[in-house]
């Protein structure tokens, strides 16, 4: 059955939400979670749901993805037929690269035509769930769906520049779609996560249906306009989803997997396939205080370490105190340093006795190779 | 133009090891886990490609089932390749005969097509059985500078054990004018690491040699350098001075686990410059949790630690609970230390469950030696396992 879906992941679409992370990079090679990236999550989501070939979808700053990507086979996708399949924008003298989903989606119209499977799995790179994405398909089937949403339910006011929610009957066909509405303290919506199933066929009719009537947005031009001849389902996940779509929730939702239900849900049933490094494993030393936190391979901590995520090759240095912090790969913490609600991007030197705070609300933040 | 690669590496993997016991059970011993992530052979694989050699034949024989899983197609070590690569050499049966290998010689003799496939100048033997970096290339290249037949690998041992190992007696270039096997009374303390370079075409013509010869005992250390030696060959000593390490029995496999600890190890397998690879475990970060006391370890991915590790080596998954204490120990993939439960200069193998209570093993100073667990048995709670003492079943205590 799965092997009737194609994924397509977007790697840039979200970038200006974080653009402290994505300066560098583009939203899917945003590090996560001590030895991950955005698209990990994604990407694994699908392989899991035994999908072979997936198309990703990059605009710009691209780079980093093609480094973490490599040829697929850390997922499992270096294939003959499929794999990983890397769409970068298409345009001639007349063209620019794309501005929005449609565009994007019309770039890539020549990779959905090659392809025989009988639908699509969309996805963005900007939240960190376990979903199964098999029972995904299997409900649009058993729905006979056009098109399925994923939703998750977010309670109280949501503050995001754009998001979707859904109203729905009692079949989970929905019945409305509101962009970006007001909400409460008080109020739950079922809020769009930017994962669908659609039949290729039928994409492939929306696309050329909205070039040749110049539409520019998917969301507000087709679904919003068409919901009531679509058949548009809602299939509503009930497990935990971070949507990463400012540093605060960047740093909030990392700090959730502190939480041992949570890692258990995210990593126990299945694996999170991410680019293998060979790092050795991480070495604490005779003065090191390690406690609830996550650190990958190839750290060395000799000073303390509290309610921290360590990335992979990261030192810490005597007498050192790192509370509240992600530090991301490589990065290199002195002797006598104190950091508490800190933020460093990849290959970040701390020198000695550099004393930084920011707070849970506002992390401070520093980029990428800089030297404090 | 036909292909061809400069030296191809055989790498002798067929080596039951039983002096690890309960450790090499089901599996063979270069599969044995080693300093966390790594298995023995991640060593010597990783020394080849570190040192430019891509083609690599694995001689296997004793339960090859884990170790050829392990090695798959090469990909971890960079040895997937379209001509050349590793390759799983296993006995075979041929038209005139079948046979299991009966020594190291003549395991390589029966694997003659596999290196003849890629006209080789030189080959590489090499063994399962050490920890250590060493760079083959600037061994070929002494090779080559003295114009040797056979060049072998010696590093200086303490003259005590001399006697424990292949010995060569040199003059002052370097040429070997003696090789004795394990001697009485050594000449010298230049012991041979097993490793050794022959010039293909003399490998080729004393292994056919020793094959017909049924006097032979159809190893090298004992017929094949001897005989070269004694028609007079070109053969050298290449001397090599860095960290060697047999892990064939269970005090060297624990001390060379417990060398990887320190701020100053005495083998740092984090050196950038030469990376050992090995198949990663698919796991998240490894937990350390709020009550947890580790210090002086090395911690590998997966593990969720909330009691106190303390001087030792954790493979990944491993989980210590609340209260649980492991001291001086090494602890392979998928281990379980329960709450309350204490483990002391032990090695437990994989998925091995400790139960609430129990104690495992005695402190290295009590002079009972090291505790061995092997792999998926669970000790019962409140269970005693005495120092040196070596389980490979279920146990609920006396």
């Amino acid at each position: 059955m799965a092997n009737s879906a194609v994924g397509v992941i977007f790697s840039n679409i979200h970038d200006e939400n974080i653009p402290e992370l994505s300066r560098h990079r583009t939203m899917a090679s945003i590090p996560y979670g001590g030895r991950y990236r955005l698209i990990d999550f994604a990407l694994s989501n699908m392989v899991n749901a035994g999908i072979t070939t997936v198309g990703v979808v990059t605009k710009y700053n691209y780079q980093s993805l093609l480094d973490h990507l490599g040829s697929g086979k850390d997922w499992d996708l270096a294939r003959k037929d499929g794999g990983i399949i890397l769409l970068p924008p298409y345009s001639d003298e007349t063209d620019t690269p794309y501005s929005n989903r449609l565009e994007a989606l019309k770039g890539i119209t020549g990779f959905l035509n090659h392809r025989n499977e009988e639908y699509v799995v969309i996805s963005d790179c900007d939240g960190i769930a376990h979903i199964d994405i098999a029972d995904v398909i299997a409900y649009h089937e058993a729905k006979g769906a056009d098109i399925t949403m994923v939703c998750h339910e977010e309670a109280g006011k949501i503050d995001q520049s754009y998001f979707m929610t859904f109203a729905t009957d009692e079949d989970g066909r929905i019945g409305s779609i509101k962009i970006s509405p007001k909400t409460t303290a008080n109020s739950k919506n079922d809020v769009y996560i930017n994962i669908m199933v659609i039949n290729r066929e039928y994409l492939i009719g929306i696309i050329q249906d909205a070039v040749t009537r110049g539409l520019s947005s998917f969301g507000k031009d087709i679904l919003t306009k068409h919901v009531d001849t679509m058949k548009l389902y809602a299939y509503k996940f009930g497990g935990y989803y971070a949507g990463v779509n400012s540093i605060q929730k960047y740093y909030q939702h990392s700090m959730e997997l502190l939480d041992k239900n949570i890692r258990d849900e995210l990593f126990g049933a299945r694996d999170i396939y991410t680019k293998v490094r060979d790092s050795a494993p991480s070495k604490y030393s005779d003065s090191a205080v390690v406690k609830n936190s996550l650190i990958s391979d190839g750290c060395v901590i000799e000073g303390t370490v509290e309610n921290c995520i360590l990335f992979r090759g990261v030192k810490v240095g005597k007498g050192s105190v790192v509370k509240n912090s992600i530090v991301m790969q490589d990065s290199v913490i002195g002797s006598g340093v104190e950091l508490d609600s800190v933020i460093t991007d990849k290959n970040v030197v701390i020198r000695d006795r550099r004393h930084l705070a920011g707070c849970a609300e506002l992390p401070y933040f520093i980029g990428k190779g800089r030297m404090i | 133009m036909q292909r061809k690669k400069e030296c191809v590496a055989m790498l002798l993997a067929g080596g039951q090891g039983s002096r690890l016991y309960a450790l090499t059970t089901n599996i063979a011993k270069p599969a044995v886990s080693f300093g966390g992530k790594y298995r023995i052979i991640d060593f010597p694989l990783s020394n080849c490609i570190n040192s430019g050699i891509d083609t690599v034949g694995v001689l296997t024989q004793y339960e090859p089932l884990e170790l050829n899983e392990y090695i798959g197609n090469g990909q971890p070590w960079d040895l997937d390749r379209a001509f050349g690569g590793v390759h799983i050499l296993s006995p075979y049966q041929a038209k005139k005969k079948s046979s299991w290998f009966e020594g190291t010689a003549n395991a390589i003799y029966q694997n003659m097509t596999f290196m003849q496939k890629y006209n080789p100048e030189y080959v590489l033997i090499l063994s399962g059985d050490h920890i250590y970096k060493m760079d083959y290339a600037a061994m070929l290249k002494a090779h080559k500078a003295t114009g040797a037949d056979c060049t072998i690998a010696a590093i200086e041992v303490p003259m005590k054990e001399a006697s424990r190992f292949g010995i060569l007696n040199t003059n002052e270039d370097g040429s070997i004018y003696q090789f004795e096997e394990k001697p009485k009374q050594p000449k010298s303390n230049l012991a041979s690491m097993g490793i050794y370079i022959f010039t293909a075409s003399k490998l080729f013509k004393y292994l056919e040699e020793d094959d017909a010869n049924p006097n032979s005992s159809k190893d090298f250390g004992k017929d094949v350098l001897p005989a070269m030696l004694n028609a007079g060959e070109k053969m050298y000593s290449y001397r090599f001075s860095g960290y060697w390490k047999d892990v064939g029995t269970i005090s060297s496999l624990w001390e060379a686990n417990m060398d990887l600890l320190g701020d100053e190890p005495t083998f740092d397998v984090g050196d950038p410059d030469w990376k050992i690879h090995s198949r990663n475990p698919l796991a998240p970060p490894e937990y350390i949790g709020d009550k947890a006391h580790v210090n002086n370890a090395l911690i590998s991915l997966g593990c969720e630690v909330e009691g106190t590790v303390v001087n030792s080596v954790l493979s990944s998954n491993v989980v210590i609970e609340e209260g649980a204490e492991v001291v001086d120990s090494v602890l392979m993939a998928g281990a379980v230390v329960k709450s309350g439960a204490k483990v002391v200069y032990s090695i437990v193998d994989e998925n091995t469950v400790i139960e609430g209570g129990a104690v495992v093993g005695e402190d290295k100073e009590a002079g009972n030696g090291i505790a061995v667990l092997g792999r998926n048995i669970t000790i019962g709670s409140g269970a005693k396992v005495a120092g040196g003492q070596i389980l490979d079943k279920d146990y609920k205590g006396e």
